[in-house]
């Protein structure tokens, strides 16, 4: 079981960043003469090492422009790594990108197949499974439809369906969770839980942390590429939480008009975090309170934070124990998108 | 090597399916969709006689047999090297999304068009029995030009598809060598007849096009020009993909 699938050594990943571009020839010849090339050198990852065991599901926690995704992209082959060596053993599923390679002009049969291409798979995979992708995503009639009429949400389906087919050994995900309505988002996590039970090894990424404590028992941190903390899940998230949180929340000053919101937010923060650990009563059914109070935008990231969703039972139960004189169903009916 | 021939067989099946793409997006939506490849052909085959057969002289009948054999090849070959010049940079989005082999997009490029100069070979069967050239057992030589201009294609294409990433002055500068290389292959006149001969030797695909000739108008191969046409070809396709492979990875942060 402790076989590590993914390797990174040293990884290093410079970025030339000029301040002009220079990308025609004369001006590259002017500039060469006047030795006027100046490159600004950019470090976006420095001498990162980790690995990742079979089965593990590492959580990448960092601020913008730490280098997360540079990292993830040097992982699937995308960018090669200026220096420093990466390995990677078994069938990888990067769904970074849901949709790179689509042509607009194609239609959704046909992207299937072409798309299915881009990612490696064979031909008569694809074909077994077409029907397959066709149902996941939902497209019906419109499979035979030119993309370039899609909504944005029947691209992301198409998409999500075609990359999550296989069954990978490595599965990297990009705050992704997030496709399509709520209804698609709560099959397409399905499907996501349903590899990590198949023992998929996991690279997340994501800027909440209540995600990454609901999926991963690792962490790593970023930090302006540097590889700062690196462990169990939650000392790591922990760190997290002293060092960049706060920083992050000052930088962000809420606009005016959410000021109370986003007020009741900081103060509710601490019973977020305990909803994906400890599965109290009580800060379960606030959190379901204030839901119900809110916009229904708030309840959607309210759901998003409970990624287990086998905690809506619980949350039903604990509303009966606190309000027992309202009717449940009420409550169904308000929290219509959270329990579908 | 070995490893990269296993790449290649993941991928042979995108290969495939980009191919595929370039020559059913080519006429998508367009009337006569596949057929113009043969009308285009023909059209400027009738023009390029009409203007042309003063200067040859009334008499030589094959005439429209002799500028489609140039004209034919030369315009695979420009097609093949201005889309594989292009095919990086068009397909930009994707290189920074997701792997996949570089040498895919120029290769399906010129593989595409080398399907649409195929099809269009059907022009130069029916012509030559309208002008009756009829064939001898020469035609069975003509993969070998057929084969070298492929080689050819490849060469060029990788080596504009590297120096375009870099310097986007290369697609302009290619449209002029190309014209420059239309006009030095003899394609609608004789040879023979220009007293500098040293500008054929620079033209890569000269010497491709008179063996083609001479497979048509059943002669033998010109044992020269094939020399010269093989080492035109080689030597393109070795610079072509040592350098494609040695700035690959560099791509993604110039596009």
């Amino acid at each position: 079981m402790n076989k590590e699938v993914v390797k990174v050594e040293n990884v290093s990943m410079k970025f030339n960043l000029m301040e002009n571009k220079v990308d025609n020839l004369k001006e590259y010849v002017i500039k060469l003469i006047k030795n006027e090339l100046r490159y600004q050198e950019f470090w976006a990852l420095k001498n990162i090492s980790f690995a990742v065991n079979k089965g593990d599901r590492l959580g990448i926690l960092g601020l913008n422009g730490a280098g997360k995704s540079t990292l993830l992209k040097i992982i699937a082959g995308v960018l090669k790594a200026t220096e420093g060596k990466v390995t990677v053993k078994g069938k990888i599923a990067p769904l970074l990108e849901l949709g790179a390679g689509f042509d607009p002009q194609y239609t959704g049969a046909e992207n299937i197949y072409l798309y299915g291409a881009v990612l490696g798979y064979p031909k008569e995979f694809l074909r077994k499974k077409f029907d397959e992708i066709v149902e996941f995503s939902e497209l019906g009639e419109f499979i035979n439809v030119p993309l370039k009429n899609y909504s944005s949400g029947m691209k992301a389906r198409l998409g999500f369906a075609i990359a999550t087919i296989v069954e990978p050994d490595i599965l990297i995900l990009d705050e992704v969770l997030s496709v399509g309505d709520a209804k698609f988002r709560k099959k397409s996590e399905k499907r996501i839980l349903d590899m990590f039970d198949k023992g998929a090894t996991v690279l997340f990424v994501s800027h909440t942390i209540e995600q990454v404590k609901a999926i991963c028992n690792r962490a790593i941190i970023l930090d302006n590429g540097s590889l700062v903390a690196d462990g169990h899940v939650d000392e790591v998230c922990k760190i997290y939480e002293e060092n960049y949180i706060e920083r992050e929340t000052g930088v962000m000053k809420p606009r005016k008009e959410k000021d109370k919101k986003s007020k009741k937010k900081k103060k509710k923060k601490p019973a977020d975090e305990v909803v994906g650990k400890e599965a109290g009563q009580n800060p379960e059914a606030e959190v379901s309170n204030t839901a119900v109070n809110h916009s229904e935008e708030k309840a959607d990231k309210e759901k998003l934070n409970n990624i287990n969703l086998n905690n809506i039972n619980d949350v039903k139960e604990s509303i009966l124990a606190t309000e027992p004189d309202k009717d449940i169903n009420t409550y169904i009916e308000e929290n219509n998108d959270l329990l579908k | 090597m070995s490893s990269a021939i296993i790449n290649f067989k993941k991928y042979r099946y995108l290969l495939y399916e980009l191919t595929k793409k370039n020559i059913k997006l080519k006429y998508r939506r367009s009337y006569l969709g596949i057929i113009w490849t043969l009308l285009e052909p023909i059209l400027t085959t009738i023009v390029l006689t009409i203007v042309f057969i003063n200067f040859r002289g009334k008499k030589d009948h094959t005439f429209p047999i002799y500028i489609l054999t140039g004209r034919l090849l030369y315009s695979f070959f420009s097609q093949a090297t201005k889309q594989a010049m292009k095919s990086i940079r068009n397909n930009s989005g994707m290189i920074k999304k997701v792997y996949v082999p570089k040498y895919m997009y120029p290769l399906s490029n010129i593989l595409s068009s080398y399907i649409v100069f195929a099809i269009s070979l059907i022009v130069l069967i029916g012509a030559m029995f309208i002008f009756k050239v009829y064939p001898t057992k020469y035609i069975l030589n003509s993969f070998i030009p057929l084969f070298l201009i492929l080689v050819l294609s490849l060469g060029f294409g990788l080596i504009l598809a590297t120096l375009a990433v870099f310097f986007r002055d290369m697609e302009y500068l290619w449209e002029v060598t190309l014209m420059l290389i239309m006009y030095t292959a003899a394609i609608f006149y004789d040879p023979a007849k220009i007293e500098d001969q040293w500008v054929f030797y620079c033209n890569p695909i000269y010497h491709i096009i008179v063996n083609f000739r001479n497979c048509i108008y059943g002669h033998p191969l010109d044992m020269q020009a094939l020399k010269i046409s093989m080492a035109y070809s080689f030597i393109s396709f070795f610079i072509g993909l040592i350098l494609f492979y040695k700035k690959q990875d560099k791509f993604i942060l110039y596009i």
